[in-house]
């Protein structure tokens, strides 16, 4: 990884990469809100550069991230920071909130170091993302028979779920499955899902 | 499966294997990748911690100008022969002090297990390889001794600045770097265990208080103070001394002292040496207004 922090920098990329890849594009702005030890110490630690990198996609190894911002500015990306006050339950708080003319994604990452990150709002929707294991998130129509239709495709390539949760904010609306898995997940069983009848969206968050 | 040290120990003592051995069936176990797959990612590790060591002893600088220059510094004056602890003990330190200065540089670096506290576990490594002259597969097993500490040490505890204070960084970083000098010295199972404790006991309360909230003043020389912790640790480990509180022990101890540091000294630069006359100063001259100043 590209120093000078694992939970400031590479924490950050990630937290906005995963962002980006949930977005499914490179957003037209972006307003950052940092909260804790992020709020007091993102400057020294490169953590706006960082996780501004990882909007652009770059991995934490990426070079490139070191001018991220210069490059996110010539791509015409509005970027904000604001450091927040409020206290948060973990010291490294992030809240990203991206977009262009055709959406918005809004999402609150932690930082819990050596690099490692946990999601946990998406949209709206809470989920308990560990971290620690590979995982998946699909956004889908809340309607009977989705939840199976993904685990099937699952359990046909012999993947085991250790943890999952579902969340929705509204009946019949969208709602958001949160799968962790013990091994990682090919880029065709992402397609395979992502075909799904009531499925609009699949992400992988961790490698 | 190994859920702490006691278990950790227990299991290799039990099964007569390394503790290296133990994390890499664990890794297998985990993430479902081959023996090969997992010591290839390791290795690919070693090289990029070789690389950075490699461009810190021939002297960088970080942005800020805060840090640079004192790997060079320590390798010129440990030649010239007159030092007084020791050779390999230095060579640590000079190397720890390389990677850090590196990392402040926003270079290439591995976290082990924190980019903040990436100095230690390799800085040790390859002083100790100038005494031992390891193999190419003994330098990737000393990483998975530390990793198997490390891997405890972040479940159980924290190995965030921020969480738990620099401790939490260089305190485990030490105590791992110890445990895994111990193996590649022939140590026992148990002796690894010992030297992660007494590392880290003497690493207890250690704060984070980054000046400017920069990972440069005082990370760079807690990493080189970490290495030689690490180093007199693992000595008095293989001398047959014990830590009368076992690791697992010292380990919960760490992550209660990091509950209750106050905020300040937990990575936000507002106490600690960051709240120094001189560090505040620094801050200044760096950002233009210090932090707790600007919108």
């Amino acid at each position: 990884m590209i120093g000078p922090s694992s939970s400031h920098t590479a924490g950050a990329a990630r937290i906005g990469r995963v962002a980006r890849s949930l977005f499914g594009r490179e957003p037209k702005w972006a307003s950052v809100s940092f909260y804790g030890s992020f709020a007091k110490t993102y400057k020294g630690h490169g953590t706006d550069v960082a996780l501004v990198g990882g909007l652009l996609d770059f991995d934490t190894f990426d070079e490139r991230i070191i001018d991220s911002i210069a490059m996110a500015k010539k791509a015409g990306m509005k970027i904000k920071f604001i450091e927040e006050e409020a206290i948060t339950d973990h010291p490294n708080t992030a809240r990203v909130l991206i977009g262009d003319d055709k959406g918005e994604l809004e999402l609150v990452g932690i930082s819990i170091g050596g690099g490692k990150i946990e999601i946990i709002e998406l949209n709206g929707f809470q989920l308990k993302l560990s971290g620690h294991h590979p995982a998946i998130l699909v956004v889908h129509n809340d309607r009977h028979g989705a939840i199976a239709a993904v685990s099937n495709i699952l359990a046909d390539e012999e993947i085991n779920i250790g943890h999952m949760e579902v969340s929705r904010k509204e009946k019949g609306k969208m709602a958001l499955m949160t799968i962790e898995v013990d091994h990682n997940i090919d880029e065709h069983i992402l397609k395979k899902i992502e075909q799904l009848p009531n499925v609009l969206q699949v992400t992988k968050i961790v490698d | 499966m190994f859920r702490n040290v006691a278990e950790l120990v227990e299991l290799a003592t039990s099964k007569n294997k390394k503790i290296s051995e133990l994390m890499i069936e664990q890794e297998i176990e985990v993430t479902g990748r081959t023996r090969e797959e997992i010591i290839t990612m390791m290795d690919r590790n070693l090289a990029v911690m070789e690389q950075a060591v490699e461009r810190g002893l021939k002297g960088v600088k970080s942005h800020s100008g805060l840090t640079g220059g004192d790997a060079v510094l320590l390798q010129n004056y440990i030649h010239k022969g007159n030092f007084l602890s020791g050779k390999t003990i230095l060579d640590a330190v000079s190397k720890a002090v390389a990677t850090n200065e590196v990392n402040a540089a926003m270079g290439t670096i591995c976290a082990t297990p924190t980019a903040g506290s990436a100095g230690v576990v390799p800085g040790t490594l390859f002083a100790v390889k100038r005494k031992l002259n390891p193999t190419r597969e003994q330098m990737i097993l000393f990483l998975f001794t530390a990793g198997a500490f490390g891997f405890v040490v972040a479940n159980n505890a924290s190995i965030s600045g921020a969480a738990g204070g620099c401790q939490a960084e260089v305190g485990s970083a030490a105590g791992m770097a110890a445990a895994a000098i111990v193996e590649m010295a022939g140590g026992t199972p148990e002796q690894c265990a010992e030297a992660m404790a007494i590392t880290l006991k003497n690493m207890l309360g250690l704060v984070c208080d980054p000046v400017a909230g920069l990972v440069e003043v005082p990370c760079v020389k807690r990493n080189a103070m970490g290495a030689a912790n690490a180093m007199v640790a693992a000595d008095m480990a293989l001398a047959g001394i014990t830590s009368r509180i076992p690791c697992d022990e010292v380990i919960d101890a760490m992550y209660k002292i990091g509950q209750s540091m106050p905020s300040a000294l937990r990575e936000t630069a507002q106490g600690g040496l960051a709240a120094t006359p001189t560090g505040r100063e620094l801050e200044a001259k760096i950002f233009g207004i210090p932090l707790d100043k600007r919108e």
